[in-house]
C-alpha cells in the first residue's frame, strides 16, 4: 500500500515536471543581452513597416496612411500615398522593396483600400516609385474582394524569395468560416506573383476553374510576419491565432494551414472553434504559442554580430510588448527568449543591409540594436 | 375619476416610455456586441478584461465609468500616451477604428452594459456627434 502511494506520488510529480519544462510555451528572461537598444527613429505613432534604401536611409508606413522617408537624421513625408481604408486593423502597412530596387526603383506596398465599387475595404498591393518625396508610376498589383466593412485581418507582410516572385499576406477579414477553406475567394491566404503583378505559371491553383490562381497556400488566419530563410530561401510566416494558437508556419506551395478547421486557439469568450488540432491533408505548425503573444513582424538573423543568435528567428510581441527571439535546432524551437520587455507593443523587426536588426515599436518609434562591445 | 385617469394615462405613458427605452439600448447593445467582436476583442477581450499593462480593462474600468466623454473621444478619435486605469498607468496608442458616430453609440452603451458594468444613461448617436476632437 505504503509503496503504490509512493509511486503514485513519483507519477504525479514527474508528470508535473515534463509539463512545466515543455520548451514549447515557456519563455525565459535572459541575464544579459548581447545589444544596447538605441532608438532611431522617435515621434511615431503606429511605424507598421519599414524598408532599407540603397542609399542607407529608410522607408517607414505609419498605420494611419504616411509614409515617412528617414534619411541622415531627418524625417520626410512622402507624398502622393493612395487613400487607406481608415478602419479597424486597416491602414498603411508593409512596405518593401524590389530585390533590384538599384535598378528599377520599383517599391512594393500594401494597404487596406476602398478600391471598387463595394462598401468597405479589403487588402491592395501596389508598386510605385520614389520621386522628389512623392510616389509616382503607382501601379495596383493585387486588391483582394469582396470589400466588408468588417474592421479584422487585413494582413499584411511583403517578401521576395530567391527566385524573385513577391509574396504577400492578407488575413480572413473577420470571415473565418467563409473565406480561409475557399480558395476561389481572397482572404486567409499567402499570394505569390512575379513582380510586375502577373500570375506565375506554375503556381499551384493555376489549373483550378475558378480559383483565385495568385493564391500559393490558404488556411491562414491573420498573417503579420513573412520572412525568407537566409539559407534555405524557403518563405516562413507567422500568425495571430484567436485567444491562444499563434502560430509559426513554414509555406509550402498549395498547402492549406487549416484555419479555423483545426487550431490551437479558441474563442475569445472561451467556448471551443473546433476540438481539432491536426487533421490529414493540413499542415502543423512549427511552433504555437498559448497564450498568444500577438505576433507580428519577423526576422531571421544571419550574422554573428549578436553572439550566439545566428539562425534564430526574432518575433514581435504587440500583445506582452516585447521581443521573442526563438532558437531553432532544425525546424524545431528549442528555446525562447524574452527580449527588450515592456518596450511596447513590437510592431515590426528587420535584419537591415548593415546585418543590424531594427525593432518598430508602437508609440516610440525604431530601435536599432548594437551589438555590444563594437 | 378624473384624478383617477389622469394617474392612470400618467403611468402608461412612462411605463411605455421606459420599456420603449429599454428596447432600444437592447437593440443599441446587440449591434454595439457586434461592432466589439470586430474592433474591440482582440485587445480588451471576452469579457472586457483587458491585458495587464498593455491594453486597459473595461469591465470595472474607473476611466470608463468617470470620464465618458473622453472615453467617447478616444473611441472616435483614436488615443496615445499615459492613462490611468484602475490605479495602473498604460502607455500604448489606439488608432482611431473608423467607426459611425452610431456604431459609436452603440459600442459604449454595449461596453458601459456589459460584464459587471451598468450605466443610467444611454448614449446617443446625437451625443457622440457633439464630441469633437482637442
Amino acid at each position: 500500500m505504503k509503496n503504490s502511494i509512493v509511486c503514485l506520488y513519483l507519477i504525479v510529480v514527474s508528470l508535473n515536471f515534463s509539463c512545466a519544462q515543455d520548451a514549447e510555451n515557456q519563455v525565459n528572461v535572459p541575464s544579459e543581452v548581447p545589444f544596447t537598444a538605441e532608438l532611431l527613429i522617435d515621434g511615431l505613432e503606429i511605424p507598421w513597416g519599414m524598408a532599407f534604401l540603397p542609399d542607407g536611409s529608410m522607408l517607414v508606413t505609419e498605420k494611419s496612411g504616411e509614409l515617412i522617408h528617414f534619411k541622415d537624421g531627418k524625417k520626410t513625408e512622402i507624398g502622393n500615398v493612395p487613400k487607406v481604408y481608415q478602419r479597424g486593423q486597416g491602414g498603411l502597412l508593409d512596405i518593401e522593396p524590389h530585390p533590384s530596387y538599384e535598378d528599377n526603383g520599383w517599391l512594393y506596398i500594401t494597404y487596406s483600400s476602398e478600391e471598387g465599387g463595394d462598401k468597405g475595404g479589403n487588402t491592395a498591393l501596389i508598386r510605385a516609385k520614389l520621386t522628389n518625396n512623392a510616389l509616382t508610376d503607382i501601379e495596383l498589383l493585387y486588391k483582394a474582394v469582396p470589400n466588408t466593412t468588417k474592421g479584422q485581418h487585413f494582413g499584411s507582410r511583403i517578401v521576395f524569395d530567391d527566385e524573385g516572385y513577391l509574396y504577400f499576406s492578407v488575413g480572413d477579414r473577420g470571415n473565418r468560416d467563409v473565406n480561409p477553406q475557399d480558395i476561389k475567394r481572397d482572404g486567409g491566404k499567402i499570394y505569390r506573383l512575379k513582380d510586375d503583378g502577373s500570375i506565375p505559371s506554375d503556381n499551384p491553383f493555376v489549373n483550378n476553374s475558378g480559383a483565385k490562381t495568385a493564391v500559393f497556400s490558404y488556411g491562414h488566419r491573420n498573417p503579420q510576419g513573412l520572412v525568407k530563410h537566409p539559407e534555405t530561401g524557403q518563405i516562413w510566416d507567422n500568425e495571430h491565432g484567436p485567444k491562444g494558437g499563434d502560430e509559426i508556419n513554414m509555406v509550402q506551395k498549395g498547402a492549406n494551414y487549416g484555419w479555423p478547421v483545426i487550431t490551437y486557439g479558441i474563442n475569445y469568450s472561451g467556448t471551443p472553434i473546433t476540438d481539432k488540432t491536426e487533421m490529414e491533408g493540413m499542415e502543423q505548425p512549427v511552433h504555437y504559442w498559448v497564450p498568444s503573444i500577438g505576433p507580428s513582424g519577423m526576422a531571421f538573423v544571419s550574422t554573428d554580430n549578436y553572439g550566439s543568435w545566428k539562425g534564430s528567428i526574432l518575433v514581435g510581441s504587440l500583445a506582452f510588448q516585447y521581443l521573442e527571439r526563438l532558437e531553432l535546432n532544425g525546424n524545431k524551437v528549442v528555446n525562447r527568449e524574452k527580449l527588450m520587455p515592456d518596450i511596447g507593443r513590437v510592431r515590426d523587426v528587420k535584419q537591415g543591409p548593415d546585418g543590424l536588426i531594427y525593432v518598430s515599436v508602437e508609440g516610440k518609434g525604431i530601435y536599432k540594436l548594437v551589438p555590444k562591445g563594437s | 375619476m378624473k384624478t383617477f385617469l389622469f394617474v392612470y394615462l400618467l403611468a402608461i405613458t412612462g411605463l411605455a416610455l421606459s420599456l420603449f427605452q429599454d428596447n432600444e439600448l437592447k437593440e443599441s447593445m446587440e449591434r454595439g456586441g457586434e461592432i466589439y467582436q470586430d474592433f474591440c476583442i482582440t485587445c480588451h477581450l471576452g469579457t472586457g478584461e483587458g491585458v495587464a499593462n498593455t491594453f486597459p480593462p473595461l469591465d470595472g474600468s474607473d476611466y470608463l465609468l468617470t470620464y465618458r466623454e473622453e472615453s467617447i473621444r478616444g473611441i472616435k478619435f483614436g488615443q496615445q500616451g499615459e492613462l490611468m486605469v484602475n490605479g495602473v498607468i498604460y502607455n500604448n496608442a489606439m488608432p482611431p477604428m473608423g467607426l459611425e458616430d452610431e456604431e459609436i453609440a452603440d459600442v459604449m452603451n454595449f461596453i458601459l452594459n456589459s460584464w459587471g458594468n451598468t450605466s443610467d444613461e444611454m448614449v446617443t448617436v446625437k451625443e457622440v456627434e457633439s464630441i469633437l476632437e482637442d
